[in-house]
């Protein structure tokens, strides 16, 4: 059976010409290009014919090729984002030394005693506060939902200096972070949260007003902060179209609530449909892209009596927060003139950075002790994949398996061994490394995915079912000179564990005896409505179903308490879109047919990594909440371009198949 | 429908700092002075100018020679966008799209906000063809379009991003990109639109440029 990437079963003839078609294309691409002077011209290839050195290939966030331009007496440079499918001759970043620095663990968030003034159930406007709506959750159960809840946060977002690395080859940076009183922080505090423990944030717009001009370059200093994963009504949620200025706050009510509480699992929800590793960052409608490579990001840890956060106790984790460390991985540019962080304001693709962070500090060290602890992986973007690696630069030919327990941070049912997960931005994996076998050694978490421009990985061989395993035009402009998957110790080493030497105790479950974490809730029940969405360019133009982000027109209406199977498709042969969907999880029931394999397939989802020719059949429970969320891709770059689409949760759904 | 329910608007006063801005730069052909003597507001503000807002010469629609950064984008808040007179598909449904915007951008056309238009077939649209497209939709003053040398056009094409990474699509002219770019220059805010996006939508993103204090929620 044969079928197109919209899931219809088509003749063999039919799909052997759409087969013929995309080889002909790939071809006709490949003719013109791939000669060995092309390459050579292009940097690819030395004259002895070995691929140059691992940096030229790395991809860059800017370009450098001459132009005539009369204004600019210094050095000529294009924007040259992407230009083609094979970098030419880039701009880099200052060299910085890496490894100098130790990794910096945020700090807990500080709750306050009180907040001034007082939260009120309404948009309090006459101080200031921006919010769409009431709180919702007060008014289903006001006795557990208060409209003060005892857990209460003041976040201010400001603009401050910090060094990213004490090299002194790059300056002091001046970014945005999250101030809870402790000072300013990016990423921000990590919230400690609880089920049962209902918290609202008070979030500040304390950034410098716009027109004082000192805008370093990027960024629209106004906000909305989404809690990404949360299971969260509305007006708390952080939308897009709702941003506000220097100035103004908004108070975001986080219930902490399990999925069905006031639905098909009242009142306390569906245990199955915890979560444990979510995120905030900003989502400034159009700016989203250069706020978040500014530095509004950080972790929300939620924790219940399973998850405990306390390894003697539930599921046995890794305690938090000592053997338990949140990672936010971001890849950004830095101009070698000023070295200052610059961001390509002109860019449609997608934007790649040569230089890595992880928790804020460029290529930091962890000293860690011979045991198992527990990482969040977030990938902060804005556009890069990351396949993450342990690499013993001692031992290269060894595979250094470790577990993988979470997908967006949602806990799989148990552990499953792998050799490498792949994440795209704003997906999260949680993994339990066991660093005893290394006792005394230095190790390296690293990059080894091979991606040469915004559009996605230069293959996605591994993911992408047999019937579609053409890779990206780029991948075959390049052909066999570009694994999809880098040699170890060849790609970018992001993060150095120096492991203690002796023994330690260690409390925390081994992941190889194989405990159980939740189940899957079951994806059996009948759809009420299967919708299909379309992820596409047109004239350069991202968009949804052929239609584009408006911040006043909701797409399509769900219904409140009911199942919907949603198909994305991407026509685009090229392109790798990280879709995201609000206020629910999601399963991933099929990729062009078949049951997901890959391991981080097989958990819930926030983010579902849409490839090249790929149909992926979801599944959701939209419950409790009622208003708006959108869907979009969290490439942040094809998301301020437009790839979104807002929709609500109404009372009656509508029958629109394609919105 | 939901609606804006809740504004603060800047209104005359939020032009005044682009003024100072301006000033602030001693001209887009001054010389990077490097670290000591340029803030890093100022220096980024000509990295953008030289990678992305090169001043190179164009002919209006008027057969006047400006300069691109100098006279069009210097101090302004603009929406740069590409067609060509005879492209029979997006070129048409995107201008007169655009004629849609320009009418609910009201006084602020050519007084706070200038639409700029650029060919990209130079050789087919001269002065007298872009002249005539331009009065097809119905521009008003304020809309400018632009033909020039082509080499030109394509630093300005390059330059804000309006490119494919596929060189073969690149070159295709009918599959050009179909965004309208829009930014406020001095105060270094960027952003796009498709430019088939709806116009009243459209017109409200620009607004946010020429009051970038503006709050905005939707009602769900």
């Amino acid at each position: 059976m044969y079928f197109n990437v919209f899931g219809e079963k088509v003749s063999r003839a039919r799909y052997r010409e759409m087969v013929d078609a995309a080889k002909n294309r790939r071809e006709l691409i490949a003719a013109g290009l791939t000669s060995r002077r092309d390459l050579c011209k292009m940097g690819l290839l030395t004259a002895g014919g070995m691929l140059v050195a691992k940096r030229g290939l790395s991809a860059r966030a800017y370009g450098q090729v001459q132009t005539n331009n009369p204004a600019s007496s210094g050095s000529n440079n294009s924007p040259g984002t992407n230009q083609n499918c094979v970098p030419g001759n880039q701009t880099q970043s200052p060299v910085i030394t890496p490894f100098l620095d130790p990794l910096v663990v945020m700090p807990m968030a500080q709750p306050v005693s009180s907040l001034t003034p007082t939260p009120t159930e309404n948009p309090n406007t006459g101080a200031g506060e921006v919010r769409a709506a009431p709180f919702q959750a007060p008014l289903i159960d006001p006795v557990r939902f208060p409209v003060v809840p005892s857990t209460l946060y003041n976040f201010n977002q400001r603009q401050f200096t910090v060094n990213q690395t004490s090299d002194p080859a790059l300056p002091p940076q001046t970014i945005w972070g999250f101030d809870d009183g402790t000072g300013t922080r990016s990423p921000g505090p990590t919230y400690h949260a609880f089920y049962g423990r209902p918290q609202l944030t008070r979030n500040i717009n304390s950034l410098p007003p716009v027109t004082q001009l000192n805008n370093t370059g990027f960024g629209m200093p106004s906000v909305t902060t989404h809690l990404h994963n949360a299971h969260n009504p509305s007006e708390s949620d952080g939308n897009p179209c709702d941003f506000y200025t220097s100035g103004h706050f908004c108070d975001q009510y986080y219930p902490n609530v399990l999925a069905g509480f006031n639905s098909d699992h009242a009142p306390h929800g569906d245990i199955n449909e915890s979560l444990s590793t979510l995120w905030y960052h900003d989502h400034r409608v159009d700016f989203t892209s250069q706020n978040t490579y500014k530095g509004l990001v950080g972790f929300y840890c939620l924790f219940n009596q399973l998850d405990t956060g306390n390894e003697g106790t539930g599921f046995h984790l890794p305690g938090f927060p000592q053997f338990d460390i949140p990672l936010a991985f971001a890849d950004r540019v830095y101009d070698p003139e000023s070295g200052q962080m610059v961001f390509d304001l002109f860019n449609l693709d997608g934007i790649l950075g040569d230089t890595f962070l992880v928790n804020g500090k460029i290529q930091p060290f962890f000293q860690v002790q011979p045991r198992r602890y527990r990482f969040r992986l977030l990938d902060t973007g804005p556009s890069r994949f990351y396949e993450f690696f342990l690499t013993d630069l001692n031992n290269l030919s060894a595979t250094n398996p470790y577990w993988l327990i979470g997908t967006d941070g949602n806990l799989l049912p148990s552990p499953i061994q792998i050799q490498s997960v792949r994440v795209g931005p704003a997906e999260r994996v949680d993994v339990i490394i066991d660093f005893s076998k290394f006792a005394g050694k230095t190790i390296y978490l690293e990059n080894r995915l091979n991606q040469i421009n915004g559009q996605g990985p230069v293959a996605v061989d591994s993911q992408v079912a047999a019937q579609n395993s053409s890779s990206t035009e780029c991948s075959s402009v390049l052909n066999s000179n570009q694994p999809a998957i880098l040699p170890a110790g060849t790609g970018n080493r992001l993060l150095q564990f120096q492991v203690s030497s002796g023994r330690v105790s260690d409390g925390s479950v081994d992941p190889a005896t194989n405990p159980t974490f939740y189940q899957l809730p079951n994806t059996k029940a009948e759809p009420r409505i299967v919708r299909t969405f379309k992820f596409d360019r047109l004239n350069g133009q991202w968009s949804i179903n052929g239609q584009f982000m408006d911040c006043n027109q909701f797409r399509f209406a769900v219904q409140q308490n009911s199942v919907e199977q949603w198909l994305l498709t991407n026509l685009t042969g090229d392109w790798t879109h990280p879709v995201h969907i609000h206020l629910e999880e999601h399963q991933i029931l099929s990729r062009n047919r078949a049951a997901p394999t890959v391991p981080a397939d097989t958990g819930r989802k926030d983010v579902t990594q849409l490839h090249p020719n790929e149909r992926v059949q979801l599944f959701f429970r939209f419950r409790d909440w009622m208003g708006k969320y959108p869907i979009h891709c969290h490439n942040v770059v094809h998301e301020d371009h437009a790839m979104m689409a807002l929709w609500h949760v109404v009372a009656q759904g509508d029958h629109v198949l394609v919105p | 429908m939901a609606d804006i329910s809740r504004r603060k608007l800047l209104g005359g006063t939020a032009l005044t700092p682009f003024a100072a801005a301006a000033g602030s730069l001693s001209g887009a052909g001054s010389k990077a002075t490097g670290r000591s003597e340029a803030t890093p507001s100022e220096l980024a503000r000509r990295r953008i100018q030289r990678l992305h807002l090169p001043n190179v010469p164009l002919i209006t629609h008027e057969g006047k020679q400006v300069m691109f950064y100098d006279d069009l984008v210097k101090g302004k808040v603009v929406t740069l966008n590409f067609f060509f007179a005879k492209c029979d598909e997006i070129c048409p449904r995107v201008t007169a799209n655009l004629a849609k915007v320009q009418k609910l951008l009201g006084a602020d056309l050519g007084t706070k906000l200038f639409m700029y238009s650029f060919t990209l077939k130079p050789e087919e649209d001269d002065v007298r063809a872009i002249k005539s497209f331009r009065e097809m939709f119905g521009a008003r003053p304020g809309w400018t379009f632009l033909t020039g040398k082509a080499e030109n056009l394509e630093l300005i094409r390059k330059g804000i991003g309006f490119k494919y990474p596929d060189p073969a699509i690149d070159g295709d002219k009918t599959q050009h990109i179909g965004n309208v770019r829009y930014g406020n220059e001095p105060l270094m805010l960027w952003a796009a639109c498709p430019g088939m996006a709806h116009a009243e939508y459209l017109a409200e993103s620009l607004s946010w440029m020429l009051r970038p204090e503006t709050n905005r929620i939707q009602s769900s």
